[in-house]
């Protein structure tokens, strides 16, 4: 195969960020004027047929991102640590599967993290102005500085990714390296990777590269071979090559068709409006039938009458 | 209990000179000068107090679950020193409401218990809105309209506990599915739309009805207010009927 993804040496000069808060397509909680000029759309690519779960792209992502990962324990499975954590923003799931076709134990191995959708729940459920952005190129990041750690993210991610940590109580995941990419370079994960299972560029060259695996894999009995861009959520910004793209579900719970919950969307759409018209309503009846009946005033008579109650007369 | 110093009515001054009802240290009792009405205790110290405390940090979660909701109103974050500071705040003051709520339920639910008179009184809402309160038949302590501001906010702020604690995710993040939080946080958001509601309903009661307000701020009304609008709470008053004092509670609480 020719087709080959090497990302970039880093630059030895000072080079100026491509991507600022100019190029913001979406800002959580904040309306954003759209940019005139878009950055064409990057992609990563993870092809899972590739991968020898070596977890040098967890080492990469710690390194790059300065986070350290506590001591953890041997839970009996390959999975270190067992789950995502605000360090560990990416994770080597471990699947063990017998295909009940060929009979074949097949080690299904998945790096798990943030998938970039172009329809992103978290920054949907976002309350904090500015805390989640999702710029032109497709990444969607979080800006620690405003995020308030209320955990929404968390609920409105259908890929179950952002983590709090107990520490700052600021929501973590994976960036997709947009301060490297910013500059030029690929993630890191991708810049790590011994087999080129992980490759980065835009994502019509992924596509395009996703193709060639997918035809390959065919060729080689994974009939069920494909790509994993789920147009639930408009598409994804990490995309994965699958032999068996017809059950995702395979690969550690990968959802078959992820979708921002319809609980959500009902938060955050119907209910929000909703309520916004029942208390509007109710303080503009309140305060009309105020002005218009006046006061509820307690006459004078009446007055008089519990004065006679009190001394003992039948009233 | 000493009672009212100087009455804000003075529509009428000949309106005067009664001996005492129940007398001095009673629930019904008149004052010393002349042209001031029958007054009648309504709240001690103790439930004003309780019923304040209920007030204020119910407001103050309003604003600051408000904030978190409605992305126009994040500025009022800035009222609990930032979004962060709101976000940790807030079901801190949930707590605090649901206990001070909780005294108001001990003390005011014998008399919020629903009876045939509160549905023709609901019945007849008509003549309430219109101000027509001869029409109306007579009433305990509270109308229908007051005992369901009271059994709404008791379910409303159950569901809100419940459902409040499975998004308190410093604390009680691994107890719940991610489904189970997304259930939580759209039925704490109507709960909390709806207590609005209710409570837009119950300031605006308080405030049309001339004279109630004072019940909860010198702990006492006017007899004609007592007459007017819970005629049967007066009358027991009177007779000496009041539970509370069977029971040997503080008088009108």
């Amino acid at each position: 195969m020719t087709f080959q993804f090497v990302l970039p040496p880093p630059p030895t000069t000072d080079v100026k960020p491509r991507m600022s808060d100019a190029d913001l397509i979406q800002r959580s909680a904040s309306t954003v004027t759209p940019p005139a000029k878009r950055l064409t759309e990057v992609a990563k690519l993870i092809d899972v047929s590739k991968c020898i779960g070596c977890k040098a792209c967890q080492a990469a992502c710690l390194e790059w991102n300065d986070l350290h990962e506590e001591i953890g324990v041997n839970t009996g499975v390959y999975d270190n640590p067992p789950d995502l954590t605000p360090a560990s923003l990416t994770v080597m799931r471990f699947t063990e599967w017998v295909n009940p076709e060929t009979k074949n134990l097949e080690w299904l191995i998945r790096k798990d993290g943030c998938m970039h959708c172009s329809d992103p729940g978290c920054l949907k459920a976002c309350p904090a102005p500015g805390a989640i952005v999702q710029y032109s190129n497709g990444i969607v990041d979080f800006v620690h500085e405003n995020c308030i750690g209320c955990g929404y993210c968390v609920r409105g991610c259908p890929f179950n990714i952002p983590r709090i940590s107990q520490v700052d109580h600021k929501a973590y995941k994976c960036t997709l390296c947009s301060d490297r990419v910013a500059v030029g370079q690929g993630p890191a994960c991708a810049k790590a990777c011994p087999t080129q299972a992980i490759v980065f560029g835009t994502k019509e060259e992924m596509k395009k590269h996703a193709d060639t695996r997918i035809a390959d894999l065919k060729s080689r009995g994974y009939k069920n071979a494909g790509l994993y861009d789920p147009p639930g959520v408009n598409g994804t910004h990490v995309m994965y090559v699958l032999h068996h793209a017809d059950q995702p579900q395979l690969y550690h719970g990968l959802p078959k068709n992820p979708t921002i919950s319809p609980v959500v969307e009902l938060w955050k759409g119907l209910v929000k409006y909703a309520g916004l018209g029942a208390i509007g309503a109710v303080a503009v009846f309140g305060a009309l039938h105020h002005l218009v009946k006046g006061g509820n005033r307690v006459p004078h008579e009446d007055e008089e009458k519990a004065k006679q109650l009190a001394e003992g007369e039948r009233v | 209990m000493t009672v009212s110093q100087a009455n804000p009515d003075k529509r009428d001054p000949a309106a005067a000179h009664h001996p005492a009802g129940v007398g001095p240290q009673g629930p019904v009792h008149e004052t010393d000068s002349q042209a001031e009405p029958l007054v009648v205790d309504r709240y001690t110290v103790l439930a004003r107090v309780n019923h304040w405390i209920t007030a204020i940090s119910f407001v103050l979660l309003v604003l600051s679950g408000l904030a978190l909701f409605y992305p126009a109103l994040y500025f009022l974050t800035g009222l609990f020193g930032g979004g962060e500071n709101a976000r940790a705040i807030h079901p801190w003051l949930g707590i605090i409401l649901v206990i001070v709520f909780f005294g108001l339920f001990l003390r005011f639910w014998r008399y919020n218990l629903w009876e045939r008179n509160d549905s023709v009184w609901l019945s007849r809402i008509r003549d309430v809105l219109g101000a027509r309160d001869d029409d109306l038949p007579e009433l305990g302590k509270y109308n229908a309209g007051q005992k369901i501001v009271f059994w709404s906010m008791a379910v409303l702020l159950l569901v809100s506990l419940v459902t409040g604690l499975v998004i308190w995710d410093q604390y009680f993040y691994q107890y719940t599915s991610i489904d189970q939080k997304r259930l939580a946080v759209l039925a704490h958001a109507i709960a909390a739309i709806v207590m609005i509601c209710v409570w837009i309903m119950h300031v605006h009661g308080a405030a049309w009805v001339r004279g109630t307000v004072r019940g909860m701020t010198r702990g006492n009304v006017t007899g004609g207010w007592a007459w007017r609008y819970h005629r049967r709470w007066l009358r027991d008053l009177v007779a000496g009927k009041d539970e509370e004092h069977h029971t040997g509670a503080t008088p009108a609480e």
